[in-house]
């Protein structure tokens, strides 16, 4: 099982599919992954996209900011929708046309969890991209199973006293041809793991972190800078795993960098206490020794994050 | 229009024609081979009982080679409609089968299917809904879905059921809704009569190829189900509603044009032996078989007794059911069915269809059947003996 790493000098190369003025608010990370993922995509795609911030930005009728269909579903539907879409298809002899889910985290770990998993024991043939926000945030701000241990949300005022759900875990034990993490403060990794998808056949699962500047409490400049300390701090480590077993880290944590240059940067954190910090700080050093152990290799980061 | 309205007579074997072939099946077999001559590509399904003997039977099919289809095992019924509603909007032909629970965990993506605008065709077998659990015979749980958006279409045994999925695939696609072929657990599910199979060929003649105009296509780019205003909401729930009053002219059409190829016809509703009825029987589905024999009975005994029985239910074809009771002074409608708080729904129904009718019957409404309890002929014609010295009330009475 030869690991393999990012390419750091991928050259991104877009097809103009997303367009601007679209509908998301100034600044969003979300609309960054959208461009990043459509772009990579490609024209012969048919998107399916749940109730969540991405239907907001594709847009609403007559308008899209999408020059592919889009089929707008219900929210724990996605993956069974697009196995319709794929079935279809398939049975018209369009072999050459993506199909792409883009859901939130509410719509990925939550209500559309079920649809997903039978889905992926299925195999059916799709790219799945979960934008993951960590909560309800087009809808207030409300935490999800993604939403992180401690982390204020408008449903948990006094921080959420459970940990996040690990999706791109639960979906490699599916044992999927290929599972994916990626940030937009990465963009040659997230739209180099796209294109790498598109490639592939199965159900191909990529989990975007994308901090919400209004959910997370973050400045309109700051999208960027926090996902990229989320995996700089170790946080949010950006790594690949193929048929459930063959793992790659692409890009892990910058050797002394404390979780708390993470956490600071956002007002949903801000009512932690230093032994707060501590239990999060301890919580990620072990899980970034637990995913040492899967990929089974001495991890050599090859983007070592530089400060923006 | 009444005359279309009359189906042909059930009594006897179905005839051979050329090609066809004559199969002892259940009811739910008959479904399959039915949904087989209809050539749907993509069937999305989750087994439940009673609707499961269909699925299989699709399997077997699929694997000897005879059904040419793509029979997707989704992981529970709301994703199975999931992918009959996207399979559909891309542009191929769709069915699926269900039942009682598996029908209420649809209920959202029901209404998400006659949005938009696809012609899936399903089949839902009735079991009573829990709790507490049942598997008997109760119509609660598709009746519960008329105000989705689905044409309901209710039948007495297996070759009707057969023949009304091949005929729902017609209607449905062409008025672009979706529609529901019902028939009753056991009754009629696992019941086994001799079935006639219709040649492929003829099939294919009154079914061509669904080759929608609109469909999810890179090469056309349209989209489906973004966000709309008020006014495109209202105009879209109006386009909704006309094509539904479509509904009953076509599946008449449907249906007489099915029956001059096939030598068999059901109409939307049929009047049996309703000339100079003093009362008149009314139910749909499997209680119909049993109100015959019920009907002759007190025919033969000198009551003058009719039965209407009710194909098409949704829509509610409200000018044919007027024209089938005129002049019957007393209706008595048998439910298999219960709506907490309202009675029977076919009972409210006839009487909201019936209101402001000149010279309107009667309606009695009995809660016979809920529940699956047996409803024997004996039972309807004590029934008919009962409403014939009553006044009606206005609720639904239980009657056991």
């Amino acid at each position: 099982m030869e690991p393999f790493h990012a390419e750091p000098n991928y050259i991104i190369e877009e097809a103009p599919v997303f367009s601007s003025g679209h509908n998301a608010c100034p600044g969003c990370g979300e609309a960054l992954a959208v461009r990043y993922v459509l772009n990579s995509m490609g024209p012969k795609t048919v998107a399916v996209i749940p109730p969540s911030c991405i239907a907001i930005i594709s847009g609403p009728q007559p308008y899209s900011s999408m020059r592919i269909p889009v089929y707008q579903t219900t929210l724990e539907a996605s993956a069974a929708s697009a196995a319709g879409i794929r079935r279809a298809l398939v049975r018209q002899g369009k072999d050459d046309v993506n199909v792409l889910v883009i859901a939130g985290d509410g719509g990925t770990y939550d209500i559309g969890f079920q649809a997903l998993s039978g889905a992926a024991e299925r195999n059916e043939d799709m790219v799945y991209v979960c934008l993951d926000n960590e909560g309800y945030m087009n809808t207030g701000a409300q935490k999800s199973s993604s939403t992180p241990y401690l982390a204020y949300t408008t449903s948990t005022p006094g921080g959420k006293p459970n940990d996040k759900k690990d999706i791109a875990e639960i979906m490699a034990a599916h044992r999927v041809p290929y599972v994916a993490t990626a940030t937009v403060g990465y963009p040659e990794d997230l739209a180099r793991k796209v294109a790498k998808a598109k490639e592939m056949r199965g159900l191909r699962f990529i989990v975007v972190l994308t901090p919400c500047l209004d959910g997370w409490g973050v400045p309109d400049d700051g999208a960027v800078r926090v996902s990229r300390l989320a995996v700089q701090t170790g946080f949010f480590p950006l790594y690949e795993v193929e048929e459930g077993e063959r793992y790659a880290i692409n890009v892990g944590p910058t050797p002394g960098w404390p979780v708390e240059r993470y956490l600071e940067t956002q007002r949903r954190y801000r009512h932690l206490t230093a032994d707060q910090v501590a239990a999060i700080q301890a919580h990620v050093d072990h899980k970034w020794s637990l995913l040492h152990a899967r990929a089974k290799v001495e991890c050599v980061p090859m983007f070592q994050g530089a400060e923006i | 229009m009444t005359t279309l309205t009359t189906g042909a007579s059930q009594a006897g074997m179905p005839e051979l024609l050329p090609g066809d072939v004559r199969m002892l099946l259940t009811g739910n077999y008959a479904v399959s081979y039915g949904a087989m001559r209809a050539r749907p590509q993509v069937v999305p399904i989750y087994p439940i009982t009673p609707q499961t003997p269909i699925a299989e039977k699709i399997s077997d099919l699929q694997l000897a080679g005879e059904f040419d289809v793509d029979l997707m095992t989704a992981e529970s019924e709301h994703s199975a409609m999931s992918a009959c509603i996207t399979a559909s909007l891309t542009g191929v032909r769709v069915f699926t089968a269900t039942a009682s629970q598996g029908l209420m965990l649809m209920h959202e993506m029901l209404h998400y299917a006659s949005g938009a605008m696809t012609p899936i065709v399903m089949v839902n077998v009735n079991r009573t809904i829990g709790s507490p659990w049942g598997f008997w015979p109760d119509q609660t749980d598709s009746l519960a879905q008329r105000d989705t958006g689905w044409i309901q279409l209710y039948t007495e045994n297996g070759q009707e059921s057969l023949d009304t999925v091949i005929q729902a695939f017609r209607i449905a696609e062409q008025l672009l809704v979706p529609a529901m072929v019902i028939h009753e657990a056991f009754y009629i599910s696992h019941a086994l009569e001799p079935v006639v199979v219709p040649a492929q060929e003829r099939v294919d003649e009154y079914l061509p190829p669904f080759a929608p105009q609109h469909r999810l296509d890179p090469e056309i780019g349209e989209s489906w189900g973004n966000v709309v205003n008020q006014d495109m909401f209202y105009r879209h729930r109006k386009r909704l509603g006309e094509a539904m009053a479509r509904v009953p002219e076509t599946a008449i059409a449907a249906d007489t044009e099915y029956e001059a190829l096939m030598g068999r016809g059901y109409g939307i509703l049929e009047r049996y032996r309703m000339e100079g009825a003093e009362i008149a029987v009314v139910a749909f589905g499997a209680m119909c078989g049993t109100a015959r024999v019920a009907v002759d009975r007190l025919r033969e005994a000198g009551v003058s007794v009719g039965l209407l029985k009710i194909k098409l239910f949704r829509p509610f074809p409200i000018e044919q059911v007027r024209a089938a009771v005129a002049g019957v002074p007393k209706l008595v409608v048998m439910e298999r069915n219960f709506s907490p708080g309202v009675g029977g729904v076919l009972h409210q129904e006839l009487k909201a269809a019936l209101y402001g009718m000149a010279d309107p019957p009667q309606v009695h409404g009995y809660l016979a059947g809920v529940g699956g309890v047996n409803v024997s002929a004996r039972k309807i014609e004590e029934l008919v003996g009962k409403a014939m010295t009553e006044e009606p009330v206005a609720e639904s009475v239980w009657q056991r």
